[in-house]
């Protein structure tokens, strides 16, 4: 098949306005004769929801959470990024959007990263509009920060609870429309499928978490804002629930899953405490500013921190990148903890963390200025590990946080199901092979508030007069009757293993093969034990009670039997990528300094794979990656 | 390094919204201190599946302090002892070897219990539905620098903002009270000058929906002390401030004399 991007001609500053002039468009009175279904309540789902339901379609929403409020876009601490130029210091959308595709290791759409750049001003607008209290100087305008290594500061933030106060923005804007009648909100709704009817989407197909019905939902298109896969891992910043099931029920339905080995390990988390350990905690980024890193020289060095000479310490990253030091972009900086800790150099009571130490800064700016710069950080820290990091140092470890990969869409956010959409972090355009820190929040809103909302009309548009599929047509009475059967199987299978349990051997699977690095024999082995312990899942899960009341065993099951389909397509991909480009490195190569070496002439492309059928191997289409505007050039920060 | 600590639980179990519940007892064996609580009522639960007994629903997600999803009362406070702290940030290295937990859901009359710890907390959506926004439709925003907002004024309403709405107010409220979650929420936008053009008839709409559900306020503070956000207080003499006031401004704009 041939993969349409759709990306519109011009020059790249016209490509968006010109798109918009030339999509149709469903006039005003006519948008209420429309039905959307948009699953997710997150940022790129509730923006979406609120804006779709003011444009005048009526907008039914889904979520599993028993609010909306709740989607774990909330818990983003950082900022969002803006080319706004507030601090005069050079920023602009071209500059925004180089620093995206490059920071991505060129492996993004330049389109749609200049667009993202393009709106990325629209949004704080908006969501200053919406009373986002966002962080203010003195004179009352608005405040920013770097980020991520930026080199101008085009970060704003809302203390350290970016994401939550944009989410609830978001959230307030949606109940408005609830309230006028626009928009529907289902919650503790989990969808368990995509509904396809003569190669459209038709709707839904969705299990009450609370009553265990199975109810059938129809509309004239279906928007997926339902996230990342990162809890392919186990261990990851993502919050329990978080889960690949919509995106990869659709792509069973015919949605393309685009670089789903792009992967995000952000470099400062708390490292694992034991083998209970149910997620990790992120650690905002912003402490690599102040926090030096080291390990100690000599293997299995027992003494405290404090007692370990200067002499005696490693300072890795200062010493082999002198001019960036602790600042490193989050992919070398996780590489490099990863290598001293695999060499036995680790610290802590399992060896499997680094030192960020603050004793330099406290001793310079005082414990004072500390405080206040990360006060809020430090106390999380103590809360979770019990140690004061004003007296010792943090440990630190690198964790799954973010997949850059996701289902493919064209230009107008469409999947290669027409009438599904995906939005967000659910789908794969804009952040290439690595995501630079404060664009998920900038993203997801991007997508929801200005993209969505005009290219769905463009899909629309000819429908007009067509009543949506109704829900007793049989492609929804079979596509009910597969959910019905999963069901079922994993309540009469009757083994000795909780889904849990399963659920934490693959991620230890995932997290050896196809973590921070990669290699052809590792994810040959991959593929081989993935697919065996899914065997062995289907065989011998446990899953107790029923399916008549809340039962979170039962939607582990299903959330874990579709994570093993898709672990096993990462460690496809990763394989079929022999190069290494951002988060996917790929240890055959590397630079001689050991940086990630792409190969532009073989894998300049988004490799988007195609479900073939179950325990048959998805077959890889390919779009070619075109770098009109940005030369491409090999990264360093030496 | 890490203790290991045996346990004493009391469970509040009720298998669905119309069934009867009751306590049981559970013994947590060999918890290690670091865990969270959370993570140990995932190791009793594991427990509990291996040995064939459908394990305890609790409600969590980021397990972050922040998407406001987990609350149980912990000994009778809700989200335990701790002091500004979530039931997901609550360690087990604050309990003792040989310590019984109680552990209860939510209890509030506006709460109907789901599934043992699990509560339906939709009435405070029905508050924020009525009135918690300023109304910006996507696409009619001026520059978010026309509009200057003093430092102390931002900080004022992010302090209320900061909400996760997790109700443990509501829980710890000796009248089931929402005053504190309503009140953050009418600080946040009222607080703010894009906030006045709704103002009073934002509070008016809140505050008597919240009352078709939850209880009246009567000054116990249990609500700011059980916050795990450390949310004052005064927000509710703001919002009462506010609700009078409303009675006569929107009358006002009604026509009305």
């Amino acid at each position: 098949m041939v993969l349409e991007s759709k990306v519109p001609n011009g020059s790249i500053a016209d490509k968006w306005d010109n798109h918009k002039f030339d999509i149709k468009l469903v006039n005003p009175a006519n948008k209420r004769k429309f039905k959307i279904l948009v699953v997710g309540s997150g940022l790129a789902g509730a923006s979406a929801a609120a804006t779709l339901g003011e444009l005048g379609y009526n907008v039914e929403v889904f979520t599993f959470h028993d609010t909306p409020r709740r989607a774990h876009s909330i818990a983003a601490q950082g900022g969002i990024n803006a080319a706004k130029n507030y601090r005069n210091d050079g920023d602009s959308i071209y500059r925004l959007f180089y620093d995206t595709v490059k920071g991505g290791d060129y492996r993004s759409r330049e389109a749609n990263v200049y667009r993202l750049a393009q709106v990325s001003v629209d949004i704080i607008d908006q969501m200053a509009a919406q009373g986002v209290p966002f962080a203010r100087e003195y004179g009352g305008l608005l405040d920013n920060r770097s980020f991520g290594g930026a080199q101008v500061s085009r970060t704003f933030y809302a203390r350290g609870q970016t994401g939550q106060q944009l989410l609830l923005g978001a959230y307030q804007q949606m109940m408005r429309q609830v309230h006028l009648g626009k928009v529907k909100v289902h919650t503790r709704t989990e969808m368990l499928d995509v509904v396809v009817k003569d190669g459209r989407a038709a709707g839904i197909v969705c299990r009450d978490l609370v009553t265990g019905d199975i109810t059938s939902h129809s509309g004239h298109a279906v928007v997926l804002a339902t996230g990342g896969y990162g809890n392919v891992f186990y261990l990851s910043t993502n919050a329990m629930a978080s889960n690949v099931t919509a995106a990869w029920r659709a792509h069973r339905k015919g949605a393309f899953f685009a670089n789903p080995c792009y992967t995000q390990i952000h470099p400062t988390c708390i490292p694992a405490s034991d083998e209970f350990q149910s997620k990790l905690t992120l650690m905002s980024e912003s402490l690599r500013n102040d926090g030096r890193i080291w390990v100690p020289k000599g293997h299995d060095d027992g003494r405290k921190a404090s007692d370990i000479p200067e002499g005696e310490r490693y300072y890795y990253l200062e010493q082999k990148y002198p001019s960036f030091g602790n600042l490193v972009p989050r992919d070398v900086a996780s590489r490099n903890a990863k290598t001293v800790v695999d060499q036995g150099l680790g610290v802590g009571p399992l060896k499997n963390g680094v030192f960020l130490d603050f004793s330099d800064a406290i001793g310079r700016d005082g414990k004072d200025k500390i405080e206040e710069r990360y006060g809020n950080l430090f106390q999380m820290y103590e809360r979770i590990t019990g140690e004061d990091p004003y007296s010792v140092p943090m440990r630190i470890y690198p964790a799954t946080h973010y997949t850059m990969g996701g289902v493919w869409v064209d230009y107008n956010l469409m999947t290669t199901i027409p009438g599904c959409f995906a939005t967000g972090e659910a789908n794969f355009s804009d952040h290439g092979a690595n995501r630079l820190g404060a664009s998920a929040l900038m993203q997801g809103l991007a997508d929801g508030y200005f993209v969505l909302p005009y290219t769905i009309g463009d899909y629309l548009a000819p429908m007009l007069g067509d009543d949506p599929v109704s829900v007793d047509d049989p492609a929804f009475i079979q596509t009910e009757a597969d959910a019905q059967g999963q069901i079922q199987r994993f309540l009469s299978t009757g083994g000795t293993r909780s889904p849990e349990h399963f659920h934490r051997e693959l991620g230890k699977l995932v997290w050896d093969y196809i973590g921070m690095e990669r290699e052809k024999n590792g994810l040959e082995k991959a593929i081989s034990e993935i697919s065996a312990l899914r065997e062995e899942f289907w065989a011998d899960v446990r899953v107790l009670g029923n399916n008549e009341s809340l039962n979170s065993s039962l939607e582990k099951a299903g959330r874990v039997a579709d994570f093993f389909e898709l672990g096993e397509l990462m460690a496809r991909d990763a394989l079929d990528r022999r190069e290494s480009c951002g988060g996917h490195f790929r240890t055959e190569h590397q630079t001689p300094e050991g940086e990630a070496q792409r190969d532009d002439e073989n894998f300049s492309h988004v490799s988007a794979w195609e479900w073939k059928g179950p325990n048959t191997p998805q077959v890889k289409n390919v779009e070619e990656l075109a770098f009109e505007e940005v030369e491409l050039t090999q990264r360093s920060y030496k | 390094m890490s203790r290991k600590l045996n346990l004493t639980l009391k469970v509040w179990r009720q298998a669905g919204p119309t069934a009867k519940g009751r306590f049981e007892i559970y013994k947590a064996k060999e918890i290690p201190d670091d865990a969270s609580f959370l993570e140990m009522l995932d190791i009793v639960n594991e427990g509990l599946i291996a040995e064939g007994h459908e394990p305890i629903e609790f409600p969590h997600d980021c397990r972050e302090g922040i998407c406001g999803t987990c609350g149980v009362m912990i000994n009778g406070r809700a989200h335990g002892q701790e002091k500004g702290t979530a039931t997901c940030q609550l360690h087990m290295r604050k309990f003792n070897d040989g310590d019984t937990i109680e552990i209860e859901p939510w209890r509030a009359a506006a709460f109907p219990v789901i599934r043992d710890l699990v509560v339906d907390r939709s009435p405070l959506d029905k508050i924020v539905e009525v009135g918690g926004y300023i109304s910006a439709p996507t696409g009619t925003a001026p520059d978010a620098n026309e509009m200057p907002i003093p430092k102390e004024v931002a900080d004022s309403a992010m302090d209320a903002a900061a909400c996760i709405g997790c109700a443990a107010c509501v829980a710890a409220c000796p009248n089931s009270a929402a005053q504190l979650f309503t009140s953050a929420k009418l600080w946040h936008l009222n607080s703010l000058p894009q906030g006045q053009a709704e103002r009073f008839r934002r509070t008016e709409a809140m505050v008597e929906t919240m009352e078709e559900f939850f209880g009246s306020c009567t000054n116990h503070g249990e609500c700011s002390e059980a916050c795990p956000k450390e949310i004052s207080q005064d927000f509710i003499a703001y919002m009462n401030r506010d609700y009078i006031k409303s009675k006569v401004v929107n009358r006002r704009l009604a026509g009305q004399r």
